[in-house]
């Protein structure tokens, strides 16, 4: 048997700088957000409404998502279009990057000093040439608690 | 499942419900036979199909109901008791139709209980049945003999009866379209009763065609992508003025309209669905109950869009029940109050603009005022003073408030804690009101007024902070346009902001604040567009920053991550292709917080009622100056409410003096203790006579009621007309007329009161409440007992009537009958012509002064010449008594 059947693709995306990986098969589609519409009262890791052919998505910032600081890049902005339970949602990152084969075996569990807001969500590390990549968990990402009601 | 089973279970759904309809019919009506052939059909339609699929115990219980129907079909009285037992069986054959329906087989157990009951019945009636043996129903036509391979069972009918039972039996059309089933087929006409109907073949089964409910949806789905796109294009061809587009484009809409118009047809189902279950429920219910209780539906056809149908289906039956239970006395008390024993619900829908009304009223007991009351102040809702206050109307509005049930006993029946908040709750979530009116002894009726559908539907495209939102079209009443120096401009009263709209206060709210779109450092601006909606009873202004055009909506679900934000209700997809929120009222409502506004509500709703009542309540402004005495104007005297900053405030030859409106206010204060404000806001009452403004410096601005105005105690002060008790407070009613003179020296003054003796007695007319609210106190300052009207007509009939008034005043220019009109018309009656007539009117001019005296006015006031008026009223009064 090949090695086909322990190896994985990601979606790679880059956010604050850092590089994430999402699994392939959860992604829809890579998108450039138009014509968001923010939403009042919302969470604030919650960007916006918008229309993509026919549907509307919510989109989540992720630097927000992850508690990533800093301000976003100055180049166009990415989504990730992603579903879950029937509804649909755009992640927005900052860059969308290659997509990449990765072996399951090579996949370390996330160290344990890592931002707990990033560890929430964060489904293990590869180690590739020269940085990180951290794969996400698309569920829990979505995944926003409980709403606070500011208002 | 079972094709065949699947169908077999839907169908005997179905005829089971027209089943229970019709056997609570036959009971009001045991001798229409026509009823009863129905449900014999029915049942034994069941049972064939029964014995057909091999379902036993389903047969056997349809078999015993059938022989106890089979004897009142042979002239045995149809007993309570029996059609209990026959409603009992249904209610089983039901149950297990439902475990059929999941387990794809009939449940073990055994009937036999219902069914000994059911042939002991049969034995007990058998004795009368036998005696009227052999009925000889007289049939029309030619009977086709019929041949039988097998014995009878005991109770079974030979198809020769059967056959008749069929013939017989038209298919009531009505009430296949109240219960908005696929109509049967019709039985067949044999070749020998042609030709047949029109009517009748229409109602045939071939007509109508079993669709799922998915199969809709999906449809209604795809229709709203197509109004999108629709939407879409239109907007583009918007953008290109000459496209070869357009005319295409306009029949695509055009056909788009109509699928959209017909899939909602498809959609719609008539609201009899949602009441097929109330007779056999009032049924019960006046049984357990030991009344007697008529239910009527009317109306029962109305459609509407089945999602809405389903959720108000609990409300209605609840209610019902209330009626019932609640609503009517029992009949001995029924008696005792003189009205016919048997007590009446009754059920209406039909359609109004939009919307569909249904009103369900009762002939009972009515509402209990002090009951509601009292437990509206043990919960809190309301403090026992101001409940005092309240009118019936208003306390009955408590019945809706969260947690309200007036249920004094716990009953099987309802009160169980959940009232009409539920209900009214229920009615909110699709944008629906609800409203009661009740008459003690009388009787109570509901009202609830809900849109034909949910899924597509007008809104108002608004921008607030930049962005757009939709808000429903069916709960905005009307735009105004707020402009800092127009008339509808934003006042406060202390941080509340309102608008003064047509002798209504409205509480406005800023939807930029409302969703936090405001920055931190925001001033209050005072202009703005003002949606005026209403909610329930409370109706409101939410300001927004600009208005663009309507819209038809397609309502998206929101993401189940947003859905926790109460202000939207949804969101979709604009023209333009772009994503917009679209506003709940209700939650808008939530969010401005309940106090003012349901103090307004209050005043407002009080405001109504004297309107229609005709009593004489006046809006009051209640503050403090001076003294921490309460003191109070007619607030229909108050042009603005102002709150300035004080360092504007100059002092000029020794007074107080504002610069306001290009102009110079001089500011006046009621006393030596009112003490101008050296800095921060001060606040003022502003008067104006329509170029002359003062302003009355107040301390502080306490409230605005809604109060009878009955002055006790006449002042000896100058400024003060009197006392009053106001809202549990003796308050002091401020005489606004002396002090304009005050400020303006040229205000002509003058202390004329009328000569001692009889109070004399003045009638004045003025079609506008402003003017009648301004002259009133004024009147009754002056020592006149005054009654003030609306219309020269209704005057006229008083008159006519024999009420006699020392002096008419009347405006002149009024609405169906003017002055002039009305004093030929006074002139004209023998008894009246010498009553003097004084003439109000802002126009004076040397023809209408010529006619005034051709028609006989006695004297002729320019309208804000309050001096005048009393001076005129003093030399009539004279006249009179010298004569």
């Amino acid at each position: 048997m090949s090695n086909d059947e322990h190896l994985s693709e990601y979606v790679t995306a880059g956010i604050g700088g850092q590089m994430f990986g999402l699994p392939i098969l959860s992604v829809q589609d890579v998108f450039v957000p138009d014509r968001l519409t923010r939403v009042p009262l919302s969470q604030p890791e919650i960007a916006g409404v918008l229309n993509l052919r026919g549907r509307i998505l919510t989109l989540i910032d992720m630097r927000r998502r992850l508690g990533l600081e800093g301000k976003s890049s100055d180049g166009q902005a990415m989504a990730i279009g992603v579903e879950s339970r029937g509804e649909s949602y755009g992640l927005l990152v900052d860059s969308v990057g290659e997509v990449l084969k990765l072996d399951d075996r090579a996949r370390e569990n996330s160290p344990i000093n890592l931002d707990p807001r990033l560890a929430r969500v964060c489904a293990g590390i590869h180690r590739l040439e020269g940085q990180l990549l951290v794969v996400l968990d698309v569920d829990r990402i979505l995944d926003l608690g409980p709403a606070s009601m500011a208002a | 499942m079972d094709d065949l089973l699947q169908e077999f279970v839907t169908e005997t759904h179905e005829s089971l419900d027209v089943v229970d309809v019709e056997l609570v019919r036959f009971e009001q009506e045991p001798n229409n036979k026509k009823i009863l052939d129905n449900i014999f059909r029915l049942v034994h339609t069941i049972k064939g199909t029964c014995g057909f699929l091999s379902l036993p115990r389903l047969e056997a219980l349809a078999h015993a109901a059938e022989t106890l129907m089979g004897k009142f079909r042979d002239g045995a009285p149809a007993t309570g008791e029996a059609v209990t037992l026959i409603l009992a069986t249904i209610d089983r054959i039901k149950d297990i139709l439902q475990a059929l329906e999941s387990d794809q087989r009939e449940p073990d157990g055994t009937d036999s209980d219902l069914i000994s009951e059911l042939e002991r019945v049969v034995k007990q009636i058998a004795q009368p049945a036998s005696a009227s043996a052999a009925p000889p129903s007289q049939t029309v036509g030619i009977l086709t003999p019929q041949v039988l391979e097998r014995p009878l069972r005991p109770g079974e009918v030979s198809l020769d009866e059967l056959e008749r039972a069929f013939r017989e039996t038209e298919v009531d059309p009505s009430v296949a379209a109240r219960l908005g089933t696929p109509a049967k087929p019709a039985p067949r006409e044999t070749a020998h009763n042609a030709p047949a109907k029109d009517d009748e073949s229409k109602s045939g089964g071939s007509q109508s065609i079993r669709v799922t409910v998915d199969t809709l949806e999906q449809l209604m789905t795809m229709v709203s992508e197509l109004v999108l796109t629709r939407n879409q294009l239109l907007e583009i061809v918007r953008r290109h003025e000459d496209s070869e587009f357009k005319g295409p484009l306009q029949r695509l809409s055009n056909v788009t309209a109509e699928l959209q118009e017909g899939v909602m047809k498809t959609r719609m189902q008539p609201i009899g669905n949602a009441w097929q279950k109330l007779p056999r429920i009032v049924r019960d219910l006046a049984n357990e109950l030991g009344k007697e209780i008529d239910l009527e539906m009317h109306g029962a056809e109305t459609e509407l869009d089945r999602q809405v149908l389903d959720l108000i289906k609990d409300p209605l039956t609840h209610m019902v029940r209330n009626s019932a239970d609640h609503g009517l006395e029992s009949s001995a008390d029924r008696q005792a109050a003189g009205k016919p024993t048997r007590g009446r619900i009754r059920l209406s829908a039909y359609h109004e603009g939009g919307q569909i009304v249904i009103e369900i009223s009762d002939d009972g007991r009515g509402l209990n005022t002090s009951r509601i009351k009292a437990k509206a102040v043990a919960q809190g809702l309301v403090s026992s003073e101001e409940a005092e206050k309240l009118s019936e109307a208003q306390i009955h509005k408590f019945i809706f408030a969260p947690g309200f049930s007036t249920a004094a006993q716990v009953t099987n029946v309802s009160g169980r804690g959940v009232g009409m908040d539920v209900v009214r709750n229920n009615i909110d979530q699709i944008g629906g009101t609800i409203d009661v009116r009740s008459v003690a002894g009388m009787g109570a009726s509901f009202t609830i007024k809900i849109p034909l559908t949910l899924a597509i539907v007008s809104a108002l495209i608004v921008e607030a902070g930049g962005d757009r939102f939709a808000i429903p079209q069916l709960s905005v009443m009307e735009l105004v346009r707020a402009r800092g120096n127009s008339d509808n401009r934003i006042e406060r009263i202390k941080s509340t902001a309102v608008l003064r709209l047509r002798d209504k206060l409205l509480p406005l709210v800023r939807l930029t604040k409302v969703l936090g779109l405001e920055p931190a450092d925001a001033g209050a601006r005072d202009d703005g567009f003002i949606v005026v909606v209403q909610v329930g009873t409370q109706t409101f202004g939410i300001v927004v920053d600009g208005v663009f055009h309507t819209e038809e909506i397609v309502v998206k679900p929101m993401s189940s991550k947003l859905r926790n934000i109460p202000v939207f209700s949804g969101n979709t997809i604009l023209g333009d292709g772009s994503v917009i929120m679209i506003i709940d009222p209700n939650g808008i409502a939530q969010s401005i917080g309940s106090t003012v506004s349901s103090q307004l509500a209050a005043a407002n709703e009080t405001n109504v009622t004297r309107e229609v009542a005709g009593s004489r309540t006046t809006s009051l402004l209640v503050f403090r100056a001076g003294s921490t005495q309460t003191k109070a104007v007619p607030l229909g005297l108050i042009t603005r409410l102002e709150e300035i900053d004080a360092r504007k405030i100059e002092l000029s030859n020794g007074r107080h003096m504002v610069q306001y409106r290009n102009h110079l206010m001089p500011l006046i204060r009621m006393s030596e203790d009112v003490r101008v404000k050296g800095e921060g806001a001060q606040p003022l009452l502003v008067f104006s006579d329509g170029v002359r403004s003062i302003a009355l410096v107040v301390d502080e601005i306490v409230d605005i009621v809604e109060e009878r105005l009955d002055i006790q105690v006449a002042s000896e002060n100058s400024g003060i007309i009197g006392s009053a008790v106001i809202r549990g407070h003796a308050t002091e009613i401020i005489d606004v007329g002396h002090f304009l003179p005050a400020a303006f020296e040229d205000w002509f003054r003058s202390k004329d009161r009328p000569t001692a003796g009889r109070i004399k007695s003045v009638l004045l007319i003025d079609d506008s409440p402003f003017f009648r609210d301004m002259l009133t106190p004024v009147l009754q300052a002056a020592g006149y007992e005054v009654m003030s009207l609306g219309a020269a007509r209704d005057a006229l009939a008083l008159l006519k009537a024999g009420r006699r008034f020392d002096i008419v005043i009347t405006d002149i220019d009024m609405p169906e009958m003017d002055g002039f009109e009305f004093a030929e018309a006074m002139r004209r009656e023998p008894s009246l012509k010498n009553t003097p007539i004084i003439a109000l009117s802002s126009i004076v001019s040397p023809e209408a002064l010529e006619r005034g005296q051709q028609v006989g006015f006695h004297d002729y006031v320019a309208k804000f010449d309050r001096q005048g008026l009393i001076a005129a009223l003093k030399e009539q009064a004279e006249v009179g008594q010298a004569a």
